[in-house]
Formats: C-alpha cells, structure tokens, sequence
C-alpha cells in the first residue's frame, strides 16, 4: 500500500512520517513518530484521552486523518512542558492529585490548556462543559476541575 | 510496631507532597500498556463471536496462514486443553478451566464477543485482513440473558455439566444455577413475628462495567528455550504470571511479568485475557506479539459487575430497632460461574446488628461476558435494594434515616451474619459525622430530595512483598509488588521515610517486576496500603536495626547504646558515649567497610485487615418532564483508619462515587433480541462526565485500624457501595414514588411519574 | 481498509471529477468525525476520501446583506465564535454547538452532520426551522434545496453521484423574530439526542406570532417539518392553551422507535415537552 510524507511541526520541531491514506493521527504520532504520551482510550471521539491541538484547535487525534496534517503545527502533551519547567497546570495537576492512574491526564492537559488560551478566568461551569469530552473513571473529576481553576487563577497572576 | 499514638507525632504520614511518579504522568513520559515495544514485534489481533450462544462446528485457518505477513494463527486447540481446578489468583475464586475457555473458546462461543481464534502479523492492516479470513463454522444455539430467565426451568443450558452446587440432595439435571448459598443467623420467622412493622421490595440492577480509561493490552516475548517475558498492565503482574503458567502448562519460573503502568482497572484487571494469547503467537511466530483491546473488545469481552435481581425484607418495633431481615440476591455471573453474590450476602446487612438475618444468594450464569471484580464485588448491588428498605422503614416510622441506623448500628463486638465479630469499627463515628455535617440539614428545593445510605466493605490483607535499600549516598530506594493505580507509590515512600525520619523526596519508591520481588497479591480488595505497606513498614525497621548496628560499629558501641532518631543514629543516653549523631548519607558512605550494602526485604500475609463503612449524602433534583435526574450536591463520609495522603484517599472516595452515580443514574450494558450487546463504546454506555456533576464532597472520619503501624484500613472499595441507595432515597424524596430498578434513566422515572409507579 | 486513496482538491470542479470518476465508494470527508467512526468499525469501507476543506469557501462564515453563507466544511467551533451569526441565529449556533465534545467542535461541521443522515443529528432541526438552504455542486453544476429535502431516510440523502453540498444559506433574520434548538439527552454533554426540536417565529408588533417553522429529530426517519405545530402557533401569542396545542401538534406527527437511546412512548412525550420549552424561547428571542 502506498504510503504519503507527510511534513509538520510537532511541539516546536519540524516532523515528517510515512501514512497510510487510513492511518489516524493518534496512530501516526504514537507509532510513527514514538510520541506515546497521547492515549487510546476508545479511537472514536468519545473519551478525549487522544486530545492534541491542531493549527490552534483542540481535536481528538483519533477522529483526524494523519495525511490532513500535511503542513500544520501540532501540539501534544509531550510539549506542555518548557523543557524542565511544567507548565502550571501540569503543577496543579501533581499538587491537587488530580491524577490517580494518569492514563486520562495528558488529554486533560491538553484540553485544559487551551481551555486557558481561550478564556483566562472560566467558570467551574465553563471547565466542566468544556471538559465533558474527555472522561476519568478515578478522579470523579472534583481535583481536575480545582487544579484547572486554580492554575487559571495562577496564570493570571490572580 | 505502631505508630498510631497521637497523629500530630507523624511528619510525613497525614502531609499532602507530590507524588513520586507525578511528572512522569503529567508530561506523557509514563509507559502504559499499550505504550510499550519491543523490537520486531508483531501485531496481534483476536477472532470474537458474533453469536451469544452457539456450538464450534470447525475453524478453518488456512487462508488467513496463507496470507503474506501473516506469522501466527492459533485457536483453542494450540493450548493444554487443562482440567477443572479452583483457583484463588486475582480477587476472587476462579477456576482455571473456565479461565482457560474465556480467553479461548474451545467447542462452544457462551457470549458475544467470546475469543475464538487470533493471529500475529507484521502490521495492523494484515492482521485485521487475516481475522477475515478466518472461517468458523457455527452452529447457533438458543440464548439467555436475563438472570431469571437463566434460572427457570427450560432455559437453554450454557454448560451440561453444571449441577447447582449448595442443594441436598444434588440435582440430577443440570442448570445454570451454579451454587446456591444460604447465610443465617437467629430465627427469622421469630424475628418477623416480633416486628410492628414490615418494609420490603424487589430490586433489579443491570450489568455496569469498570470502565476504566485504558484498553487492556500486553506485549508477550518466548525465546526457543522457553524463557517468556511479558509486559503488561494490569492489577498485579503475579497474578499474570500464575494464569500463564497454568493455562499453558509453563514453569514460573520461566515467565517473568514486568508491570508497566496501568490506565485504571477497580477490579477488572485482575484477570487475563490477553497474555496466554500473545505468548502463544510469539511462541508460534519466533517473535515478540503485542496485543491491545479496542474499547469495543473491552465492553464485549472484558468482565463487567454483576446485574441482579434483589429481594429484601426488613422488620422493626416500633422504637426502631430492626429484629428481622431477609435477603434473596439472584446475580449474574456472566458465562461461567463466580458472580460476587457471596460478599453480596456478607455485606448486605453488615451495618445493623440484627438478631435474626436470613440470606439466600445465587450464582447464575447466562451467555454474558464472565463477570470481573468490581470494587467492593457484590456489595453495592445487595447494599442498593438493603439501605432503600431501611428508608422505608424509617419512612414508616417516621424516624430520622440517620437515628433508625444510629439505633441499630454495628459496633466493636457486634457479631456479623457471616460469623466474624467486628474489632474496633467506624460506623457509628460515620454516622454522627454525617448527622452533624451542615448538608444533612440544609434546605430544599421544589422537585428536590435528600437520600442517604450507608455502605461496608471487608478490606482485606494477604501476601504482599516490600524491600528497603540504603543507596550509597544515603537516599532510599523501596520496590514493592503492587502496581500503582491511584498513588500507592506515594504512600509506601511515606511510610518509610516517616519510620526513617526522614523526607519523603529522599525516598524513591518503584514497583519490582515477577523476578525482583517477592510475590505479592493483586492491587484489589483495598488491601496495598495495608498489607503492602505493612510489609514496607516492617522491611523500613529492619533497615533501622541495621543502621544501629552500622553505627554502633562506626562508634565501637554496642547496638543496643544506639537510637534511631529524626533520621539520624545517635548515642542512646549518656552512657553511651558522646557522639555526634550519624546521618542515613554518613552510614551508608561507610556501609562498605560496615558490613556491605544495607537493605531488607519482607514478606507478609497480612490479617485483620480493617472493615470500612461509609455514608454518603446526597441531593437530587427530578425534572418531572423530561424524568432526568440531576445531582445537586454530594457528600461521602468515610472511616479511613488513617489517611497517609489524604488528597489520594479523597480521590478515592470521590471516584467511587462517581461511579456509583453513574451506575445509579445511567449506566447499563444494553442487548438486542441476539443477545448482542448493543451500546458497546463510551457514547451509550453512559459513564458520568465533568458537566454531570458537582464537587464531591469527602469528609473523611479516621478511627484507627490497630493492627496496621498506623492504623490504615482500605479505603478504595466503600465509596462505590452507597451511592445507588442513597441516589434512589433522594428520588424518592424528591418525587414521592421508589425506583425499583437500576439505573435510574430519565425514561424510567418520566414512566414512574406517569403511572404513580417506579 | 485496503486501497483507500486520500486526496485533498484545491477546486469544487476538481473535488466534483473525482467523486464522480471513482470507480468504488467515494466519501466526501468534511471534519470527519463520522465518517473516521464508521470506517472504524467497518460499517463504511469506501476507496477514496475526498477532504473538501482545501477547497476555499469551504470553510468560513460570510455576511451578504443580512444572509449568511456558511461554508459547508465550517465547524462548530467557529460558528461559536462569528458573532454576528451567533446574533442573528442563535438557535443554529446552539444546535451546531452541542454537538459532541470541545474536541468535536474543532472539526464538525454542518454538512457532515446533515448528510450522515442520523435521524439525531442535531444541527438539521434547527437549520430547517430557520429556512436554510443548501447550495449542491455535481457534474451538472449547482443547485439549491431546501435542507429538509438533503436526507431521505436514515443513512441515505437526495445526493447523486458526484454530488456534494459546498455551502448553506441563511436567510436575512426578519425583524422581531427568533429562533432556538433544544434536545434531550440522559447526560449533559456527549450523547446523541433522544429528542431535538428546532423552532424559529417571527412576531408582529402585538407579539403576536406571524410566521413560525417547527422541526423536530429524533423522532422519526428523518427530521420532520410540523406544519400543524407552526399552525398552532401563528396568530397567536404563547399563552397556556397556544403551549398545550403545540405540545400536542408534536406529539402527534412523531414517529420514534424503541432503541437504546429511548422508548417510543417516552420519545413522543419529551417531543411535546421540548416543543413548549423552545417556542419559549424563541418567543422570547423574537421580543414576546
Ligand atoms: C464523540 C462524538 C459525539 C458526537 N455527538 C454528536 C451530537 O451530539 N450531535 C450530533 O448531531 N452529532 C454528533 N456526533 C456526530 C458528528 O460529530 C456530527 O454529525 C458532525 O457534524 C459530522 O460532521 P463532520 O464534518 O465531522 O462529518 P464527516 O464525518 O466529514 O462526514 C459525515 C458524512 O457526511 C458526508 N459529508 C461530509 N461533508 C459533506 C459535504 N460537504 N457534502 C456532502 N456530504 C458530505 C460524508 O461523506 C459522511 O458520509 C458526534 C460524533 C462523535 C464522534
Ligand atoms: S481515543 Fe480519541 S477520543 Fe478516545
Ligand atoms: S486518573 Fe485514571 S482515568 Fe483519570
């Protein structure tokens, strides 16, 4: 089966991989490219443990074809991180244990950080709505939605 | 030794630090199950039934082996064909044949998405491309899902060899009635005679899955001399590597299980489905195989908790003392036998110190996926219909919900139907948390309602092992047996480096794989933080008795003039001579020349586990339109014996709520008239979402558990068995009208609005 | 699975040619959330993708004296975000907005949501009720319908070969009028809709209902177009027994089945009960 190059930019870095025309995102990034912090939770849209941003927009890898990211910059919970220094709402996540197994959190950071893109101070409401698509089975999602809160709240240096 | 004593004591135990593998998980470094590879490794993929019920007639294979890329192709005839034998691996009885047949059916499918054959290939296409190649001839056979459907006469019969156990004298004719058990105590029709008044009801709830976020999924490696490796998530590595050996009559020895992360599991790994199968494909391909479930598979294939059929009966006199109870729990066990009705029975009641109890359990078995254990097995479901009957009762009396429990509560020396009288015990402290807490007063709205129910969970022990090491530079490293769900990893670093005396980021804590540990029973039944732990505590003292020694040395003293202090080694009194205190890094910098590396390892099998009780409060609101229920507030009490880290504890207690909520409210496994499931992926099999919820409040109430260092008592199992009662009690405070089934869907309720009937 | 070709056309006559030209089943894929899913599970097992969101206007929200032209590869997330839609049809917008997840709202777009055809789908009530029209291009060129008349039963549109929608049409919003989108679902967030109701009237100066256009999904095939509920309503302000009509009017056209998702007695009643709540809404909207 002929496969396509594909070129983009992966947290920062230029990054090429070889796709089958049906191969997903999530598939490209966790076996093509070695980038495994994002998850399978289900592959049909509906758990968000697979959440990346593309070209600025939060979308499940699992529901994106790898060859439509020909040209476009992605961003994975590999880069959230500034080299060492975690982001703060990976530091809230730690401090609020709101994480226990962890499979469900690079989804949730991921969300979570553009959530904080696009409106620096949500309402516990607007966090709930806008994390409804990605699901925890641990947490009963009490500690994520105080973690994100709270980093808000540190973000804007409130 | 203990360190109960008095809390503010502790400098690590009871304090909130981050926990060890946090930056791990939070920055995608954490290798999961499915994250892991192996060079070479081939792809694996399994054959699943479309059929519920149906007779093997014959798989043809050689079409998929003849496809280019394809390495291996095997069925159920390329393992031992191994005989019945019981087994105690994972959490719970099992049986190894019925696990052999559930990871491979060998003459007959018994449900939906049953394993029939699988392949290893070079890539996913290619196995997905033999799959359909593979030709299995069936013979579909009559099926039955419903657990009393199972259970009458003329029932189409999973297993001809199946006659009910627990009936004098033995049946003749076989049944899908595996076991039959009957737990009493006193007289129960005294008991009812002495009654004023009665409440009873009739209870359904319906198959809910674990649910956890990661798809089961292994890599397994086999060299020619049978030397196997496998990688894994799961519940405990030992418990895969005890079901490899006996599904493919394989040494021990030769099978080493290297845990890697897992994405979550409440029970439901604590089986295998996966491994035998990729280590039988490496073993026929020459390569590593690596096998993941998709999230269909899982709903399909992999165990759920039980759905059942409840009766209850309770009486009381009039000052609201409770004289007889009565139970008949009828619980699915999927397609071969151990349904948790057993700790079904056992909890049901284990609140109330009733004279007279009378409890009638079944296993029964239909063409379902077998059930798995599910936090606190069996004890929600009987719990469900048991503490809606208690508000009845105190409906009937007009009685406080709170008071009529208070008034019958369990206490130290109260002796359970099951035969054990309880130590020093909780519920009475969780109750009188819950009366004062500001929720139980707070008022109402219109088409709003309170409900409270009160849970038990046994907590339980056994095998754990736990080693403790003094590295050269004097931090610590601990390796214990249990995988890490929920923190774990944090807590054995804080009981050791409060035993030590010293900060906790000095102690670097991991899990050891089959070959580096000593065995240690699942992470299940809320037993790691005791029993595990105990073992880390012990292996910590024997660490400090060496360090003594180590310094009596250095000091030319005997080991007895020296103390273990705030992480130090200092002369016992001034006897002892006047020396400056040597720190961990000071011992171990001269351990070499001491007598060598300082390290220790233990293993127990810990008892006295302590029982847990629960009581969660909670607030509904009922849009008597549309019948959808929505929680309003939510409070969880819980006896904890001692938090080690509170913020896990609390996330504990919130996450089994949840699911109990979302077990009460939504979630169900849903069939067609096949007997195929119809809602297997998370878009219909409705499991509770941010937006669904408010916080969750965990109050936790700590009463100590004495024979634990510093009186832990498991915490995880408690929170998923109120829940239900208490949703259900809040519906029927809001609405006037008792929802007599599981779940609590908004079509259910606008039904029971519109008929006066739930 | 094998042999599926990808191809991203730069032109509406190009992406045209190689709908037409494959010889196997050809897919239109706008943000692909469907069909991605029905390629999973096996249910669609087409040869060739052709990703219409290169094409330009396929994506991008215009306003042409008062009408707005929505390209049909457009995704909810930017509908949420084009304020002078969100202004004008505030129940469209709602209804492309509960669609699935944050996630989905990245790539869903109108035209994926309308033609795969699911009885549940969420956006076509609502952009019936508002009169939108959908703008066909095929090998004979273009042509416009009504949305109503794009899906013929469950899975299946008025589509031929060749065929795909390139954008929508909203009409200029008339003065004092209003439209809104409710479903019931048994979460908050990511399930499809048991029942959706799509209501948009348009009231004179008494609030008295002139014009009114009532949808309901969920309920039957396809969306259906209840004349007797906008019956009801026209000529008449909102008041008990107007509310009681419409409710009944609903009621009476559906057509459910038991599934899953909800049972045909429970459907038909939360199909009255949505009608009341939305006219509500859009009466309100309207200036009632
Ligand atoms: C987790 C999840 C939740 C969801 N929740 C909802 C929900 O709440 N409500 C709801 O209504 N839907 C829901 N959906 C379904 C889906 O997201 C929507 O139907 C969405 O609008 C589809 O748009 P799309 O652009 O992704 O379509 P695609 O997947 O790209 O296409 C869908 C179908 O339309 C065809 N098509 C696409 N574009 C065109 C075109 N321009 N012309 C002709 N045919 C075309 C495709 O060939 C395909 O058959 C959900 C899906 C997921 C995965
Ligand atoms: S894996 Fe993509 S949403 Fe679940
Ligand atoms: S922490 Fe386990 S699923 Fe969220």
């Amino acid at each position: 089966m002929s496969k396509t190059h594909v070129t983009t930019t992966i947290n920062g870095e230029p990054a090429e991989f070889l796709a089958e025309a049906g191969l997903t995102l999530l598939d490209a990034l966790r076996d093509e490219v070695g980038l495994t912090g994002t998850k399978e939770g289900c592959g049909s849209g509906d758990c968000g443990a697979c959440s990346v941003i593309v070209d600025g927009r939060l979308v499940c890898s699992c529901l994106m074809l790898a060859v439509e990211a020909e040209g476009s910059t992605i961003e994975t919970i590999e880069g959230v991180a500034t080299g060492d220094t975690l982001h703060p709402l990976q530091r809230k996540f730690i401090e609020y244990a709101a994480l226990q197994c962890g499979f469900c959190t690079p989804g949730f950071l991921v969300a979570a950080k553009s959530l904080l893109e696009k409106n620096n101070n949500p309402t516990e409401t607007e966090v709930r709505f806008w994390l409804a698509g990605n699901l925890c089975r641990c947490t009963g999602y009490d500690k994520i939605v105080r973690a994100v809160m709270d980093a808000a709240a540190e973000m804007r240096g409130a | 030794m203990t360190y109960i004593g008095n809390k503010s004591d502790l400098r690590v135990v009871g304090t909130r630090p981050d926990r060890p593998d946090g930056v791990d998980k939070v920055t995608g470094r954490a290798i999961y199950g499915a994250d892991f590879r192996l060079a070479g490794q081939l792809v694996g993929r399994i054959l699943r039934s479309p059929h519920a019920h149906a007779k093997i007639i014959k798989i043809d294979t050689s079409k998929a082996r003849a496809l280019p890329g394809v390495k291996a192709v095997m069925t159920a005839q390329d393992m031992p064909n191994i005989t019945s034998e019981e087994s105690f691996v994972g959490e719970g009885p099992t049986n190894f044949r019925d696990q052999s047949l559930n990871v491979m059916a060998r003459d007959k499918v018994l449900y939906e998405g049953h394993a029939v054959a699988a392949v290893a290939a070079m890539s996913p296409s290619i196995a997905e491309a033999a799959l359909a190649l593979i030709e299995v001839t069936y013979e579909v056979l009559p099926h039955v899902i419903d657990v009393e459907e199972a259970m009458a006469p003329g029932a189409p019969i999973l297993d001809e060899t199946l006659f009910t156990a627990g009936v004098d004298p033995k049946p003749t004719t076989p049944s899908n009635i595996a076991k039959k058990i009957i737990l009493k105590s006193g007289d129960i029709d005294a008991g009812f005679a002495k009654a004023d008044i009665i409440a009873e009801g009739r209870y359904v709830t319906a198959a809910v899955h674990q649910a956890y976020i990661e798809p089961h999924a292994c890599v397994a490696t086999i060299g020619a001399d049978g030397q196997a490796t496998v990688y894994a998530s799961s519940q405990g590595h030992f418990m895969i590597r005890a079901f490899c050996a006996k599904l493919l009559g394989m040494e021990i020895s030769n099978i080493r299980v290297i845990p890697l992360e897992i994405g979550g599991g409440f029970g439901g790994k604590t089986i295998v489905y996966l491994e035998p199968v990729a280590l039988t494909l490496s073993k026929m391909a020459g390569k590593p195989v690596k096998l993941v479930m998709t999230r269909e598979e899982v709903f399909r294939a992999s165990g759920p908790t039980s759905g059942a059929v409840v009766e209850v009966k309770m009486g009381a006199m009039k000052d609201g003392t409770i004289v007889a109870a009565q139970a008949v729990l009828k619980y699915q066990a999927g397609a071969f036998p151990g349904s948790p009705v057993q700790p079904g029975l056992m909890c049901a009641f284990a609140m109330y110190d009733i004279p007279n109890v009378h409890l009638t359990g079944y296993d029964v078995i239909s063409n379902r996926a077998k059930v798995a254990a599910y936090r606190a097995p069996g004890a929600p479901i009987s719990s469900y219909a048991a503490e809606q009957v208690v508000d009845d009762l105190a409906r009937q009396l007009g009685m406080d919900a709170i008071t009529i429990r208070e008034k019958n509560a369990a206490k130290a020396g109260t002796k359970t139907v099951y035969g054990v009288t309880f130590p020093e015990i909780g519920y009475e402290a969780v109750l009188a948390a819950a009366k004062s807490h500001a929720h139980w007063k707070a008022p109402l709205g219109k088409n709003q309602g309170r409900g409270i129910a009160t849970g038990f969970w046994f907590n339980i022990g056994g095998e754990s092992s736990a080693s403790v090491f003094v590295n050269e530079d004097g931090s610590v490293s601990v390796v214990s047996g249990s995988p890490d769900i929920g923190g774990s990893r944090a807590s054995m670093a804080m009981m050791a480096a409060e035993v030590l005396g010293i900060p906790v980021a000095n102690v670097r804590p991991i899990i050891g794989d089959t070959a580096s540990i000593g065995f240690t029973n699942v992470t299940g039944g809320s037993r790691v933080t005791y029993a595990t732990g105990m073992a880390t505590v012990q292996a910590t003292e024997k660490v400090i008795e060496q360090l003594k020694q180590r310094a009596a040395m250095i000091w030319d003293i005997s080991p007895d003039a020296v103390d273990w202090k705030d992480g130090q080694a200092v002369p016992a009194g001034a006897n002892a001579g006047g020396f400056d205190p040597l720190s961990l890094a000071a011992i171990a910098a001269k351990a070499g020349k001491t007598g060598g590396p300082i390290g220790s390892e233990v293993s127990v099998n810990a008892q006295g586990a302590g029982p847990g009780f629960g009581a969660h409060i909670c607030d509904v609101e009922v849009d008597r339109e549309t019948g959808q229920t929505t929680i309003l507030r939510y409070t969880a009490i819980q006896d904890v014996g001692r938090a080690i880290h509170p913020s896990y504890v609390e996330g504990q207690i919130q996450g089994g709520a949840v699911q109990g909520i979302g077990w009460a409210l939504n979630e169900e496994y849903i069939y067609d008239a096949k007997g195929k499931m119809d809602n297997a992926g998370f878009l219909d099999y409705r499991v509770p979402v941010a937006s669904d919820l408010p916080m969750i409040e965990a109050v936790l109430v700590e009463v100590p558990n004495t024979r634990h260092p510093f009186g832990v008592r498991g915490v995880g199992e408690v929170p998923i068995v109120p829940p239900m009662a208490a949703i259900g009690n809040a519906v029927r405070d809001a609405i006037g009208i008792r929802m007599h089934s599981l779940p609590m869907s908004p079509p259910k309720v606008r039904k029971a609005l519109d008929s006066g009937q739930g | 699975m094998s042999g599926l070709s990808y191809t991203a056309p730069s032109t509406i006559s190009e992406a045209v040619a190689l709908l037409a030209n494959e010889a196997g089943l050809a897919k239109v894929m706008s943000g692909g959330t469907d069909l991605l899913v029905q390629m999973k599970i096996g249910r669609l097992k087409p040869s060739l993708i052709v990703d219409t969101k290169k094409i330009p206007g396929m994506i991008g929200i215009r306003e042409i004296g008062g009408c707005f032209v929505i390209g049909a590869a457009t995704s909810g997330a930017l509908m949420g975000e084009h304020a002078g839609l969100v202004a004008a049809w505030p129940g469209v917008v709602e209804a492309t907005n509960l669609i699935g997840s944050t996630q989905v709202q990245g790539r869903a777009s109108l035209a994926g949501n309308l033609c795969n055809a699911s009885p549940g789908a969420d956006s076509p009530p609502a952009m019936i009720a508002a009169g939108a029209i959908a703008v066909i291009a095929g090998p004979n060129g273009t042509r416009e319908v009504p949305v109503e008349a794009i899906v013929t039963a469950p899975g299946r549109t008025s589509l031929g070969k060749g065929e795909f929608i390139t954008e929508f049409r909203l009409p200029k919003k008339a003065a004092r009028s209003g439209d809104a989108y409710l479903r019931f679902i048994p979460r908050t967030e990511m399930d499809i809709a048991v029942v959706g109701c799509g209501i948009a009237v348009t009231l004179d100066a008494a609030g008295v209902c002139v014009a009114a256009k009532v949808s309901l999904g969920a309920v039957a095939p396809t969306q259906l177009v209840v004349a007797g509920a906008a019956a009801a309503l026209i000529g008449n302000k909102l008041t008990d027994a107007v509310l009681a009509k419409l409710d009944a009017e609903c009621q009476a056209v559906c057509k459910p089945i038991n599934d899953k998702r909800g049972t045909i007695e429970y459907r038909t009643k939360v199909a009255g009960v949505l009608a009341r709540r939305v006219a509500a809404i859009a009466f309100q909207r309207a200036g009632a």
